[in-house]
Formats: structure tokens, C-alpha cells, sequence
């Protein structure tokens, strides 16, 4: 063990390693070390104080020990006093010690942060070197609340030396990283930028990863980096391939260094200075020269150095998207690499050439290679490479050539990675609609899409394609036709049965002319498949039965004789036997008027975003695919609606349900007609009742209380002579806690005290409330607590009362309160940019999306107050958002069980009129409706 | 940035890892355990980056050794790749023999992290090699 040996001498942990390694089982490992900890901890505990050298030695073997993962429980202040050492060897394992088995051991850490800043403060670069990285590898926020302050002036200090500058950067950007809110900017700001001028490379590529993680956050102030990076780059690229010396790199000068500036250069828009521009675009260009230069050397790593620079200058020329011919060239580059013998390159020219397509400049030039991608598709060896190749044919796709690549990805699907099966079914999906001129081509698409790999195509796909034949008249008849022939098949997806279904139901008259095709065809043929068929798909063909009852009156009875089968009508599922009853009922006693009123034909569908491409989204989060997909949004304006993936909710809610009910008629109806339960009878407010079950009205002045407590979760919430209720409560994310404090104020007894929270039957669907019953005394001038565990499954509008009953005297005492759990108090704040912001509000433009109220106020106008209000109400309150910034605008979640609900909303106060315009974006209508009524009252 | 920095072995067992980012010990072994199942399961003429979960793998091999790190978006895939290999060229100078002697290597980078180098405990310095 050559290294182990070497070491400085440390005999004792070379045999106890060596002691290690020779054991032949676990158990004579775990003996070994057993002795030795024994020895260690006898050696510190002993009398005679131990020399630095024996110190170093036990901590190493401590930390050996550890390493091997057994526990250590001591130790730490040998390590600790090792850091006081004068040996760097000492220092250094004293150090390696805490860095990795740190605790925060508050007594310790002030140890050891001491002896950080003594270090810090030693001059000796070697010492701050160990300090710097203790404080980066620990990194943890004590860290960066002792020390935050102090390295910046490390950093830009004249006399630091540079290997201490370099360790500075990097101990400050991990720092940054951790808890960005500690590290303040100031002076040495701009002084760190001029970094990039300094002489030594390893500073400057510190100092450049340093500003570029800085300046996404806070451009402004690292803006004057941009023109030196740009000059910096430049000697870099022009300079001779022996230059930099230990920086070249296989005759690629300073590549990584070259890499992080024009990383650093894709967080600005192209200067704005001439001059600098210029030099910038010399620097592309020269770079993309460099790539069609014979190599300088035949090694791959020169090549690989080379190309790494290449595609960092290409992301950059696309971030900049405004020189047509350095796009075009980067186009012409990657189109040489879709057919390099290497994978690597193939792989990065593909994800390179998703972006290119997105730029109107070189999104013709990207389409010339559509053959090449479409054979890599075919032929390419690995599923992450053909994957790339399908996202790069979706990106390239237009209206021009839509049909072959659509039909080349339909193609690929029958041999598809079943990983990504999925995703093409979406992106078929979705370019097939976008681009579909003719619609029985888009209709004949997503059937081939559900015969081929019915298994992945999910809801929102079927949805989609019933909206668009809803909405088209033209298509309607195709598609009925197309539905039934495919339907023919002996096995077919059950997908496919619910398209047939709901298409038949509503368009079966405009082919049941044909003989082939009549009315008891259609019906037999479905009726085949309901028996295989999932009861969601059962519940929908039961739908498409009494749709046919109307269409076809011929076939009336059958339908019945169906209908009224036990199978049916005594089927266990609650949803198909209801189906049964309800339809046969319906088709027995309404007129054929009613009927065909009852039944008509689904009114179209409003307009709206494609809920696949939601998913889509979704699915691939706020990545690159969005950023595209708006881009390409702008460029062809055929979708309209939302990138936000909590519009998914906002689509399915329109969207035929799982159990799709064709007659829009729900079950609501029926639950409605249904007597309440009896176990809720008492929940009945009957206030002409005096019967001593039964709930009292609402106290006078609750409802005011009440409103108080839509920003607030603390207070009294009630009081008067007898009785005093106070509310402290906590509430994160669905979930909340509610302590309510009785307080008898006289000094009698409460009897038979009883406090009830009521929910009302819409409430106790969406709102759990759990309460454990309190001891029914309350002696004269007590409190007593009651805890409710408060539950949000979605989103609701009441408020659930609270009931107090209990004897005083002789009196029976009824009272009910308001309990202030509103929507609001799930809210999460969310922090956006301005940009986002209104990003945001735009995508939410739906005018069933926004509710608007103008209302005068109630208290004295006060911007602090409204601020306090706007953040106590739960939601974010951004700053320098809004243009005008006398209004106030914030931002937020609503999370309940079942999803959450993103929030924006706009306060614009008007002084002169005394009034204030309150606006609600979010992706439910109800919710902006709560939301408003609940803000409005509080001004 | 630079998320893990991986040295595993074929029969799949780590042999050194650093991470950038805190992640707890439990969840580190059940990452690199998927880690190394999604690069040791691809073929030579697959390409060396690999997309998971929401960041990139990008992988290279030396004989029985595999050098795997993980990266966000905002790092450049063949950078990386290229400084893996610039980092086995360090440690070659350091220690003889780095590709074939894997184990040795191990205990030797374990050892010397202990006793006094400053290439592998040295922080982020690596990183930002050259």
C-alpha cells in the first residue's frame, strides 16, 4: 500500500489498516475495531496530556473508522484542538475531521468557527486554503451566517494571494448557494466582475462561475461583466494553441474556462454596445471556423474539448436568437454532426437542433435535415439518442410537413422504447390537431395512435378528440363511420370503445342510413364489448343506450330489455345500477319531446388550450419543451389558453369526466332528491325549533368577527357575559390545526357543555373536521381547550358553524358562531418575477378564470395595512410587479387534498374615489369567486 | 453545477463519491444504487449522457471503473465529460497506474484524503480544473 506508507509516518494506522483489510469476517472487523476505539478512548481520557502527533493519529483512525460506517461518539474535541495546530498536517486532518463529521453541537461550532476565523485571519495561504474549504464542504447556514460577511473581502482584497481568490469564489458561490439571502451584495460587487481580468486563469474561472450564479439573480448589478467576459473570451479564442501554457488543454486553449464565459454571457440579451457586439460575433464565428479546421491533433480529447466549446457558443448564439447567419451556420454545424460517427455528438447536435428549430430564422434551415432525423429515429441504437430524435421532429414540425412526420412517429410507435411511449402518443396527439388541415386526418391519426398503443393514450387524448368532433360538423359523419369500422375489429382497445361509444351516441343517425350500419348493428356491436369492458367505459355506454333510445325509437325496446336485465339493474357497481334504473325509467315515461330535449346533442365545447398539451407540459415540467411550446404558440396562434399545468384542472372540469356522462345531467339530481341522512338530521338548522337539539342562529355580530379572521389566526372570536371563545390556529399546505379556548366568566358552573362543529353537506365533502369532545363541566372561571384537525379535500365556499350548548343556572344556553376556517388559509405564497407574473395573469385570461370586484372602502386607506392584510390573507405580496405602483399584487397557491390551485390577484386602490378594484385569476371559477368575496370584505 | 461526482466499480459498488448538494446518507445509497444500474446497463455504442430524474447523468469508463456525475441543465454535457477524463489524467500523475488498480486506488484516494493530499478534499477546485 504505497500511500498508506508514505503517509508521514503514521505507523500505527498503517498496521491498523492493514489490520483491517486482513479480516476475514465481519465479526473479527468489528473486534479489531472495538479494541482500538477502547485503546483511542483511554489514550484521550488518559492523564498524560497527548502530543499533536498522537492526536492527529487517533482522530485519523476515528475518522477511518467512520468511514468504514461504524458510529463515533467522541473524539470531536481532539479534532477540534487539532485545528490550533501550527502543523499544516495536523490542521489538515483536524479539519478533514469536522468537514466530514460535522454536528451542530453549538458548544463545538463555536470552537471551530473560532478557529476558522483565526485562520482566515493567519496571511498564511495554506491555512486559509483549509479554512475556506471547511467552511465550503460543511457549507451549512451557521457557516454562512459567521463567515458570509468576511469572504467577499478575501475575495477582492488587493494582497490575496490567488490560489486563496480562487478558493474565496468558490467557498462564497457555494455559500450563495445555500442561503443566497445571507450573502450580501455590495461593493465588492464590482470589484469581483474585474476578476475576470485578472491574470491568473484558475481566478478567473472561479470568479466566472462565481458572477454567472450571481448575476441570474441579480442582473443588474453584474452587468458590466458582459463586455468583460466578451474581451476576455476573445484573447482566448485568437490565442495560439501553446498560449495559456498549463491551460491548454490538447491544444484547445482554456476550453472550461472558455465553456463558463459563454455560459455567463446566455444570462444577458446581446450587448447593446456595438463594439462589444462585435467582438462577440468574431468570437462565434471564429469559434465556429475553428470546427471545420483540420484538427490539431488526432487525440479524441482534443476533439471533445473543442466540441464542448462549440456547443456552448451555439446555445449562446441561440439564447441570443438575433444573427441570422451565425444561426443558420450553427444549423449547418449540427447537421454535420446528426451524422458523426459518435453518439455523444449526435445526441447533443439533436438536443442543440430542438432549440434552433424554435427560432424563426433557422427553423427553415433545421428542416432540410428532416431525413436525417428521421432515419436516426430508425436506426439509432440507443432510446435516450431516438428520443431526442422524436422531440427534434416535433420541434421542426409545421403545417409543410406535419403529415410525414406524423405519420413517421406513428410509425416508430408500433417499436417504440415502451419509456416513452407515452410522451409520442401526446405529441402525436398534439400535432396532429395543431396541424391538421383536413380533420379526417386528424380523427384517422388518433384512431391508428389508439389501436396502435391504446395502453398510453391517456384520458386527456380521447377527451380531446371527442371536443373536436363535437365541434366540427364536418368531421362528424367520417368520424362515425371511422369509429364503427374500427369497432369491427375482434379485440379493441377499450379506448377505442369509449371514443365509439360517446361518437355513435351522439352522430349514430348520420350513418345508420347504410344497411351495413343500422341502428341494431351499431347497438350490437357495441353492446358486444360492454361485458369486457371497465365500469367507467360500461357507465359511458350505458350513456350511449338512451342517447340511441332517441336517435332510434326502432330500437327502443331492445335498448329496455337491456336495461332492465338484472345484470344491470341489480348490478353491485352504485354508478351502473343508478345508470339502469335512471335511463330505463326516463325511457319509459317521457315523451318522445322531453326525450329528444333531455338528449339532444352535446352543445360544442367552449374553446380552449388542448389539455394534452397540458400534460405534455406536465409532464415534462417548466423545462425547455414549455419555453419552446410558447415560442411556437406565438409563431402559429393556433392554440389559445394556458401553459400553466394547474390548467389542467380548468379543462378537465368541462371535459367529459371519467365516467363520461353524455347527458350532462350528473348524478347531481339524483343525490339532491335523496332524504338526508339521518345521522345529519341535527344538522338541519331549524330555527323555529326550540327543542333543545336543535342548533341556534348565528350570534349577533359573528359574521364580523368572522371577516376579522380571514387575515388573522388569532383572537377572541366571540364574548359576552357568560361565555368567552377564543381561536388560535396554524394552517400548512391542506392541513390546519384550530385550538379553540372556552372561558366560563362567571363564577357558576357550565353544565352539560357541549360545543359542535357543523358542516353543511356540500362542506363535509370537501372539508374534514376531526374534534374530540371536551368534558362537559366547566368550572366558574376555567378555560377549557378543544382541538379540531382541520382537513382541505378541495376547494369550498362556507364556512362550518360552531354550536355551544350547556346549562347556566337553570337556564339552557344555545348559541353558534362562525368557525373562520375559509379557502385562503391553504394558501402558499409564491414568489415570481414581474415577468412571471404577468406571464401568468395573461395565460389566465379566461374570462370564467377571472372574477372582478369594485367596491368602496370600508376603512381608511392605508398601504401598510393593506399590505399586512395582503400577506396575512396567505398569499405572496410582490414587489415591484405591477407598473403603477400604488396597486398591489400577489401571488400564491391554494393546496388542497385533491390539487392545488395557483392564485393570482391585483389591488388597485383608488384614493380619490375612496374605492378599490380587486381582480382574481385562478384556474377555477369558484375559487376566484371565494377568494374575492373573502379579500373585498377585508378594505 | 456539478450535483455528484460518482466512482463505481462494475460489479456496481461505489467506490468514492462527493456530493455538491446535501443529500441524506439513506437517500444517497438508494441514488447511487439507481444511478449505476441506469449507466452500467448501456452498451459501448449508446451515448454517455443519460437523463435522469430531473438532471443528467454523464458517464465514462476506465476498464473496470466507472466515473459518473451527475449535472444540471446548466452545465455543458461534453465539458463535463472531457473533465472527467481530465481528472483521471491528475490522479494519474499522482498515483500510478489509476485505471487498472480500481480497489488500490480507492484505499489509496481514502488514505490520502486522510494523510495529507489536497486533490481529492480540495472542494470544488476539482470542479473547476484548468
Amino acid at each position: 500500500m504505497p500511500a498508506v506508507s508514505k503517509g508521514d509516518g503514521m505507523r500505527g494506522l498503517a498496521v491498523f489498516i492493514s489490520d483491517i483489510r486482513n479480516c476475514k469476517s465481519k465479526e473479527a472487523e468489528i473486534k479489531r475495531i472495538n479494541k482500538e476505539l477502547a485503546n483511542i478512548r483511554s489514550k484521550f481520557k488518559g492523564d498524560k496530556a497527548l502530543d499533536g502527533y498522537s492526536k492527529k493519529k487517533y482522530v485519523c483512525k476515528l475518522l477511518f473508522i467512520f468511514l468504514l460506517g461504524h458510529d463515533i461518539d467522541f473524539g470531536h474535541m481532539e479534532a477540534v484542538n487539532l485545528l490550533s495546530s501550527n502543523r499544516y498536517t495536523e490542521k489538515q486532518i483536524g479539519y478533514l475531521f469536522i468537514s466530514v463529521l460535522v454536528n451542530s453541537n453549538s458548544e463545538l461550532i463555536r470552537l471551530i468557527n473560532n478557529a476558522i476565523k483565526n485562520d482566515l485571519a493567519s496571511r498564511n495561504p495554506t491555512f486559509m486554503g483549509l479554512a475556506l474549504h471547511c467552511i465550503a464542504n460543511v457549507g451549512s447556514r451557521e457557516m454562512a451566517e459567521a463567515f458570509a460577511g468576511e469572504i467577499p473581502k478575501i475575495l477582492v482584497a488587493g494582497d490575496t494571494m490567488d490560489s486563496v481568490k480562487q478558493s474565496a469564489a468558490l467557498c462564497l458561490l457555494r455559500l450563495y448557494r445555500t442561503s443566497p439571502d445571507l450573502v450580501p451584495m455590495g461593493d465588492w460587487t464590482s470589484r469581483v466582475v474585474h476578476l475576470l481580468n485578472d491574470q491568473h486563469l484558475g481566478v478567473v474561472t472561479a470568479a466566472t462561475s462565481l458572477i454567472t450564479t450571481l448575476a441570474q439573480k441579480n442582473p443588474e448589478e453584474f452587468k458590466t461583466s458582459v463586455s468583460l467576459a466578451v474581451s476576455r473570451l476573445s484573447r482566448i479564442v485568437t490565442s495560439a494553441s501553446t498560449d495559456l501554457q498549463d491551460y491548454t488543454y490538447y491544444f484547445v486553449p482554456a476550453p472550461w474556462l472558455s465553456v463558463k464565459l459563454l455560459r455567463l454571457l446566455q444570462c444577458y440579451p446581446p450587448p447593446e454596445d456595438p463594439a462589444v457586439r462585435g467582438r462577440l460575433t468574431e468570437c462565434l464565428e471564429t469559434i465556429l471556423n475553428k470546427a471545420q479546421e483540420p484538427p490539431k491533433s488526432k487525440k479524441v480529447q482534443h476533439s471533445n474539448a473543442k466540441n464542448a466549446v462549440l456547443f456552448e457558443a451555439i446555445s449562446l448564439i441561440i439564447h441570443h436568437d438575433s444573427e441570422p447567419n451565425l444561426l443558420v451556420r450553427a444549423c449547418n454545424q449540427l447537421g454535420q454532426f446528426l451524422q458523426h460517427r459518435e453518439t455523444n455528438l449526435r445526441y447533443l447536435a439533436l438536443e442543440s437542433m430542438c432549440t434552433l428549430a424554435s427560432s424563426e430564422f433557422s427553423h427553415e434551415a433545421v428542416k432540410t435535415h428532416i431525413e436525417t432525423v428521421i432515419n436516426a429515429l430508425k436506426t439509432e441504437r440507443d432510446v435516450s439518442v431516438r428520443q431526442r430524435a422524436v422531440d427534434l421532429l416535433y420541434a421542426m414540425c409545421d403545417r409543410s410537413n406535419a403529415q410525414q412526420i406524423v405519420a413517421e412517429m406513428l410509425n416508430y410507435l408500433e417499436t417504440a422504447d415502451y419509456s416513452i411511449r407515452e410522451e409520442i402518443v401526446l405529441k402525436v396527439a398534439i400535432l396532429a390537431e395543431k396541424y391538421a388541415v383536413d380533420y379526417t386526418w386528424y380523427v384517422d391519426t388518433i384512431l391508428n395512435l389508439i389501436r396502435i398503443a391504446g395502453d398510453y393514450v391517456s384520458e386527456e387524448v380521447w377527451y380531446r378528440v371527442i371536443q373536436i368532433v363535437i365541434n366540427r360538423d364536418d368531421v362528424q359523419g367520417y368520424a362515425a363511420k371511422t369509429v364503427f369500422e374500427a369497432l369491427q375489429a375482434p379485440a379493441c382497445h377499450e379506448n377505442l370503445v369509449k371514443v365509439g361509444g360517446y361518437i355513435l351516441g351522439e352522430f349514430g343517425n348520420l350513418i345508420a342510413g347504410d344497411p351495413r350500419s343500422s341502428p341494431l348493428i351499431q347497438f350490437n356491436l357495441l353492446h358486444s364489448k360492454f361485458h369486457l369492458c371497465s365500469v367507467p367505459t360500461r357507465a359511458l355506454l350505458l350513456s350511449t343506450y338512451i342517447k340511441f333510445v332517441n336517435l332510434f325509437p326502432e330500437i327502443k325496446t331492445t335498448i329496455q330489455d337491456v336495461l332492465r336485465s338484472d345484470s344491470q339493474l341489480k348490478n353491485a357497481d352504485v354508478e351502473l345500477q343508478q345508470r339502469a334504473v335512471e335511463y330505463l325509467r326516463l325511457s319509459t315515461i317521457a315523451s318522445t319531446d322531453i326525450l329528444a330535449t333531455v338528449l339532444e346533442e352535446m352543445p360544442p365545447f367552449p374553446e380552449r388550450e388542448s389539455s394534452i398539451l397540458a400534460k405534455l407540459k406536465k409532464k415534462k415540467g417548466p423545462g425547455t419543451v414549455t419555453d419552446l411550446e410558447e415560442i411556437k404558440k406565438e409563431r402559429s396562434s393556433d392554440m389559445n389558453g394556458s401553459a400553466e399545468p394547474a390548467s389542467v384542472n380548468a379543462s378537465v372540469v368541462s371535459t367529459p369526466s371519467p365516467s363520461a356522462d353524455l347527458l350532462g345531467l350528473g348524478a347531481a339530481p339524483v343525490t339532491n332528491s335523496a332524504p338526508p341522512p339521518s345521522s345529519s338530521g341535527s344538522l338541519l338548522v331549524d330555527v323555529f325549533s326550540d327543542s333543545a337539539s336543535a342548533v341556534a342562529p348565528l350570534a349577533p355580530g359573528s359574521d364580523d368577527n368572522f371577516a376579522r379572521f380571514v387575515c388573522k389566526n388569532n383572537g377572541v372570536l366571540f364574548e359576552n357575559q357568560l361565555l368567552q371563545i377564543g381561536l388560535k390556529s396554524e394552517f400548512r399546505q391542506n392541513l390546519g390545526r384550530m385550538f379553540i379556548f372556552y372561558g366560563n366568566k362567571t363564577s357558576t358552573q357550565f353544565l352539560n357543555f357541549t360545543p359542535t362543529v357543523i358542516c353543511s353537506d356540500d362542506l363535509q365533502s370537501s372539508l374534514n373536521l376531526q374534534t374530540k369532545p371536551v368534558d362537559p363541566t366547566v368550572d366558574g372561571g376555567a378555560q377549557v381547550q378543544q382541538v379540531v384537525n382541520i382537513e382541505c379535500v378541495s376547494d369550498f365556499m362556507e364556512a362550518p358553524i360552531l354550536n355551544i350548548q350547556f346549562r347556566y343556572g337553570g337556564t339552557f344556553q344555545n348559541l353558534s358562531v362562525k368557525l373562520p376556517i375559509t379557502l385562503n388559509k391553504f394558501f402558499q405564497p409564491t414568489e415570481m418575477s414581474s415577468q412571471d407574473f404577468f406571464q401568468r395573469w395573461k395565460q389566465l385570461s379566461n374570462p370564467k378564470q377571472e372574477v372582478q370586484n369594485i367596491f368602496k372602502a370600508k376603512h381608511p386607506m392605508d398601504a401598510e395595512i393593506t399590505k399586512a392584510k395582503i400577506i396575512g390573507f396567505g398569499s405572496a405580496l410582490l414587489e415591484e410587479v405591477d407598473p403603477n405602483p400604488a396597486n398591489f399584487v400577489g401571488a400564491g397557491i391554494i393546496h388542497t387534498k385533491t390539487t392545488q390551485i395557483g392564485c393570482l390577484l391585483r389591488l388597485e386602490p383608488n384614493l380619490q374615489a375612496q374605492m378599490y378594484r380587486l381582480t382574481l385569476r385562478t384556474s377555477k371559477e369558484a375559487v376566484s369567486q371565494r377568494l374575492c368575496e373573502l379579500l373585498s370584505e377585508q378594505f | 453545477m456539478i450535483k455528484f461526482f460518482l466512482m463505481v466499480n462494475k460489479q456496481g459498488q461505489t467506490r468514492l463519491s462527493r456530493y455538491y448538494e446535501h443529500v441524506e446518507i439513506n437517500k444517497r445509497t438508494v441514488l447511487e444504487a439507481e444511478v449505476i444500474k441506469n449507466c452500467l446497463s448501456r452498451s459501448k455504442d449508446e451515448c454517455s449522457f443519460v437523463e435522469y430524474k430531473d438532471f443528467k447523468l454523464v458517464y465514462r469508463q476506465y476498464a473496470a471503473l466507472f466515473i459518473v456525475v451527475g449535472i444540471d441543465q446548466t452545465e455543458n454535457e461534453m465539458a463535463v465529460y472531457e473533465l472527467i477524463h481530465n481528472f483521471v489524467e491528475v490522479l494519474d500523475k499522482y498515483f500510478s497506474r489509476v485505471v487498472s488498480e480500481t480497489l488500490n486506488l480507492l484505499q489509496n484516494i481514502f488514505s490520502l484524503s486522510k494523510l495529507g493530499g489536497s486533490v481529492i478534499s480540495e472542494n470544488k477546485s476539482k470542479e473547476k480544473n484548468i
